[in-house]
């Protein structure tokens, strides 16, 4: 009976799942009261989870874990979907997706990546990884009648469903090898020798490399970014990205912590791989869709970077970089929902020329989070990057490091681009004004939040300096 | 003293700034309320910097004024402090940014606002690079000035401006992230980024050189040295008056400070090595620009490639590490920076009234503007170096620095002198003599009563500080000679450790 006190968010959102999905069939037009109370069981699932004891606690046969990581990062998931539904909300209703089946469904992948987080099992784990990506390729695909939602929806199962494949080929090989599925057992019994397992840890890298959109496993995120609903893409572009990489810093330094040597030079490829092209690649677009999937490959393997240095500042580098990250993504999102005139959402980047004189202080606010995207001091960007690279010259890996920098300088030029159009392009007509507060709060958070960083930079770092994996 | 007065001074123009950004109201006001708040900010910031000279102690080499403060938890203080050497930076800057935000209220017609924010911010950050005392706030501030200038060039630029801000971007931000590593690595290998800690701490040697380039990368783009100076003629060109006036007048000499501060300090040894490097490029500098800048038929490109000949001497004048040479440059910085911004100021005064930076679209301005004339003149003597200007005080010791140290580079380097004096007076003659090239020159009209302050303040100053120099050198004097000697013990350190 213990136990399940240690579970209660999840019960409580699966509960909740179910709850809303027989008011949702019950009520007719429920869509509003199903988004309220999906916010609210949002907000009440961080408080169960805040409220979890602050130590390591193993649950199930040592099948789930709560320490310090896992409440970090399942509280960032969960605060940063609400963030995400609050500041969709008038983009869903004018694009006729408020079908109750939202909400749930993005609740319902918020369970599966809550469940990722926690796993100490490569069942639980896996479990996990399938609730939410099943839920993401309906809701790539949710706006039904556009042909490019589907498109992106079937793409993204073909590929996704590839991906899982080879992540369950390698947990097979894992299991077969170490004779166990859970992490501190495969973690006791792996050695260099094992080549069997080796070739299971790097099927495992190829699954969780697809999942955070790392190259040369990215091939999916431009089409699936550009084709779902804008919504949706805000979504894909911040929550999964919490869960995936959080599974990465627990898969490599729990089970596979004794092999180190085998898998850095593969994810300090993923990272060199991911910035490189995220960089070049990002220049030609001019759907800002697309151009954000280019970003965000590119700030992944940045987040790699982090990680593939191997150890516990690299680690927090990593979560940093990663809270940052997902604070300026909600902002640029915020941005993209702002280009609407007469109902229609535009995505082409030349539509927001002359913003500077329509809307200064939107421009202002986007000129802010593109100068951090592209990682400029003084402002939160930077700081990301900055740490980043403290973890990876720490361990000696200058050739990651001045790749690295050298890519920010080229994926500036693509962050520039867009300011050009903004402030000293020739105005359009200026998009619509009136904003939802829940969009507004979000912008205006993530905006402000991104420029003053600077003035106590030393607050995330004490809030990650807990995290210790080994 | 309590008072944070460094940090005082640094803020103030970015209070100035917030007050800009959130007054509300009709277009109208805001325009004039800004203004004010402008001008009063920047005039507030000069006059306590002037209270900040007086109150600095020039008996001592310590750094003054520190502050420190929890920054970066554990391992990076925000901690800011000014020696002789910074002090004369934040005087020229706090003088010069005032006279920015005028010509910017005189010429500028369109988003007074938003430029006016951005010539505060602008001001905020580089006063930040003069007064931090830790490598990754210097950092943080020294990059942080793209960001605004980057706006100002590419919003009020002229008709290349896209083109021109792009690179000036790139170009600075791909020398600076060079930078970032070596400093990133100066964490790890001495376990500090405090710049006084740093300059007593000898950094193992091996690892001078490839930290000494890093550095280097950056301030040579940014002071420019040849051949990584191909951004700035097109800035400058593009960049509106103001805009240019501070990126001449400023931007340009924080990598002369950068290049004293760290590359001298830091990196003895590695600089020993490569003054070689140094002076060829230095040199190559001075005679090929002066050179490309005869040929020009743009004005503030002429201007532009002057001061990359100019700023060779600077660099000269720090690696021969004479007194007489370090006080030099840095009297050059100093009056390269009144006198480039005046320049810049002059052929924004014609190119108000005319609209064309062309030297072949004026001619005869002598009987039409007799004062700009005048004033045209005072600074075209003080670019080449004439003996009572503040450009000969520092032209003259760098040359008296060179020549103790390598009797061929100051040879070639006087060859600049030469160079200068050809094309800024046959600038002149083209501009202000002649023919009246056109009927549209003859409705220009004469310097304005708020033209006429601004240049009266840069005349008074570059001839005050030609005739009677002395405050700079009683400022710096202590400074510089502790900088040296430091420099000295330290390079003796490592070579007797070689030879053991």
């Amino acid at each position: 009976m213990q136990t399940i006190v240690y579970i209660l968010p999840e019960l409580f959102l699966s509960a909740a799942i179910m709850f809303l999905l027989m008011l949702g069939v019950f009520i007719k037009k429920s869509f509003k009261l199903v988004s309220l109370l999906t916010i609210l069981s949002l907000v009440f699932a961080i408080a169960l989870i805040l409220n979890q004891p602050n130590e390591i606690i193993k649950i199930f046969n040592e099948s789930y874990i709560i320490d310090r990581l896992s409440i970090f990062m399942k509280v960032l998931t969960l605060s940063f979907c609400c963030f995400v539904l609050l500041s969709s909300k008038d983009y869903v209703k004018s694009n006729n997706i408020d079908k109750i089946e939202y909400p749930i469904i993005i609740l319902a992948s918020t369970l599966g990546m809550i469940l990722m987080i926690g796993a100490y099992d490569l069942i639980i784990f896996y479990l996990g990884l399938e609730l939410q990506s099943l839920c993401l390729y309906i809701l790539a695909s949710f706006k039904r009648e556009d042909e490019k939602s589907t498109e992106a929806g079937l793409k993204y199962f073909v590929l996704s469903a590839l991906a899982s494949g080879l992540l369950l080929y390698g947990c097979s090989l894992i299991y077969g090898f170490t004779g166990s599925t859970n992490f501190e057992i495969i973690s006791a019994n792996l050695d260099e020798a094992n080549m069997g397992a080796v070739f299971g840890i790097v099927f495992i890298i190829v699954g969780l490399a697809f999942k955070v959109s790392a190259v040369p496993f990215h091939m999916w995120t431009p089409d699936v970014y550009e084709g779902s609903p804008t919504s949706v893409t805000s979504f894909f572009a911040l929550v999964p990205k919490i869960a995936a990489l959080s599974v990465f810093i627990r898969f490599m330094y729990v089970p596979f912590i004794n092999v180190i040597s085998q898998w850095q030079s593969i994810i300090i490829f993923l990272s060199i791989a991911s910035m490189i092209l995220g960089a070049v690649a990002a220049i030609g677009q001019s759907n800002i869709k697309r151009l954000m999937a280019y970003s965000s490959i590119g700030h992944m393997g940045y987040a790699l970077a982090g990680i593939a240095a191997g150890t516990n500042s690299g680690i927090q580098s990593t979560i940093i970089y990663l809270v940052i990250y997902l604070v300026m993504n909600l902002g640029a999102f915020g941005c993209i929902f702002m280009m609407k005139r007469e109902n229609i959402f535009y995505e082409d980047i030349n539509e927001l020329s002359g913003l500077s004189k329509n809307h200064p202080m939107l421009a202002l606010s986007f000129l802010i989070i593109l100068f951090s995207l592209a990682g400029i001091p003084p402002l939160a960007g930077f700081f990301a990057k900055f740490y980043v690279f403290m973890a990876v010259i720490e361990v000696k890996m200058y050739a990651l490091a001045v790749i690295g920098l050298v890519t920010t300088v080229v994926s500036a030029f693509y962050y520039l681009r867009i300011i050009k159009i903004i402030y000293f392009d020739k105005p359009k007509r200026p998009f619509a004004k009136s904003y939802d507060w829940g969009l507004k709060i979000s912008l205006i958070l993530s905006s402000i939040l991104v420029l003053i960083y600077f003035i106590y930079p030393s607050i995330l770092v004490d809030a990650v300096s807990s995290i210790l994996i080994y | 003293m309590n008072f944070p007065i460094l940090s005082a001074i640094i803020f103030i123009p970015l209070i100035g700034a917030l007050f800009i950004l959130v007054t509300k109201g009709e277009h109208k006001n805001i325009v004039r309320s800004s203004k004010y708040v402008a001008i009063f900010s920047s005039l507030a910031n000069f006059f306590l910097t002037i209270f900040l000279w007086y109150s600095f102690d020039t008996s001592t080499s310590e750094f003054q004024f520190v502050e420190e403060r929890n920054w970066m938890e554990g391992f990076i203080n925000f901690q800011l402090g000014i020696d002789g050497i910074s002090i004369l930076f934040i005087l020229l800057t706090t003088f010069i940014a005032p006279i920015c935000i005028f010509s910017g209220i005189h010429s500028i017609k369109f988003k007074l606002k938003e430029f006016l924010i951005a010539i505060l911010v602008m001001e905020t950050l580089m006063l930040g690079v003069f007064c931090s005392l830790d490598l990754v706030l210097f950092y943080l501030f020294f990059e942080g000035g793209l960001i605004p200038m980057f706006l100002i060039i590419g919003i009020w630029g002229g008709p290349k401006r896209v083109y021109s801000a792009f690179k000036f971007f790139l170009f600075t931000l791909l020398g600076s992230v060079l930078m970032l590593i070596a400093i990133i690595s100066i964490y790890w290998i001495t376990g500090t980024t405090d710049v006084m800690k740093l300059l007593d701490i000898r950094i193992p040697q091996e690892y001078q050189y490839l930290l000494w380039l890093a550095f280097f990368s950056s301030f040579a783009v940014k002071l420019p040295m040849w051949p990584f100076h191909t951004w700035l003629p097109d800035a400058h060109v593009e960049a509106p008056t103001a805009g240019s006036v501070i990126l001449a007048a400023i931007l340009l000499k924080m990598a002369g400070y950068g290049f004293m501060r760290f590359s001298l300090g830091l990196f003895p040894v590695a600089s020993d090595y490569f003054t070689p490097l140094i002076f060829t490029l230095s040199v190559i500098a001075i005679i090929y620009t002066s050179l490309v800048a005869l040929m020009q038929d743009d004005m503030k490109k002429l201007i532009a490639y002057s001061s990359v000949a100019h700023m060779g001497f600077v660099t000269i004048g720090i690696f021969s590490l004479t007194k007489q040479g370090l006080e030099g440059s840095i009297i050059q910085m100093m009056s390269h920076g009144l006198i480039s911004a005046a320049l810049f100021l002059c052929v924004g005064v014609v190119y108000d009234r005319l609209h064309s930076r062309m030297i072949s679209s004026y001619g005869g301005l002598v009987n039409i503007m007799p004062k700009y004339a005048f004033v045209f003149m005072i600074f075209v003597l003080a670019a080449l170096g004439l003996p009572g200007t503040s450009g000969f005080v520092g032209e003259f010791l760098v040359l008296v620095g060179a020549f103790q140290i390598n009797i061929f580079v100051a040879v070639l380097a006087s060859l600049g002198v030469i160079l200068s004096a050809v094309y800024m007076l046959w600038l002149y003659k083209r501009v202000i003599f002649g023919k009246v090239a056109s009927s549209e020159i003859k409705e220009m009209a004469d310097l304005n009563k708020t033209e006429i302050y601004i240049f009266a303040s840069l005349v008074f100053l570059t001839i005050f500080f030609g005739i009677y120099p002395e405050p700079l050198f009683n400022t710096i004097d202590i400074s510089v000679s502790n900088l040296i000697d430091d420099y000295k013990t330290d390079l003796n350190f490592y070579l007797t450790q070689i030879n053991n």
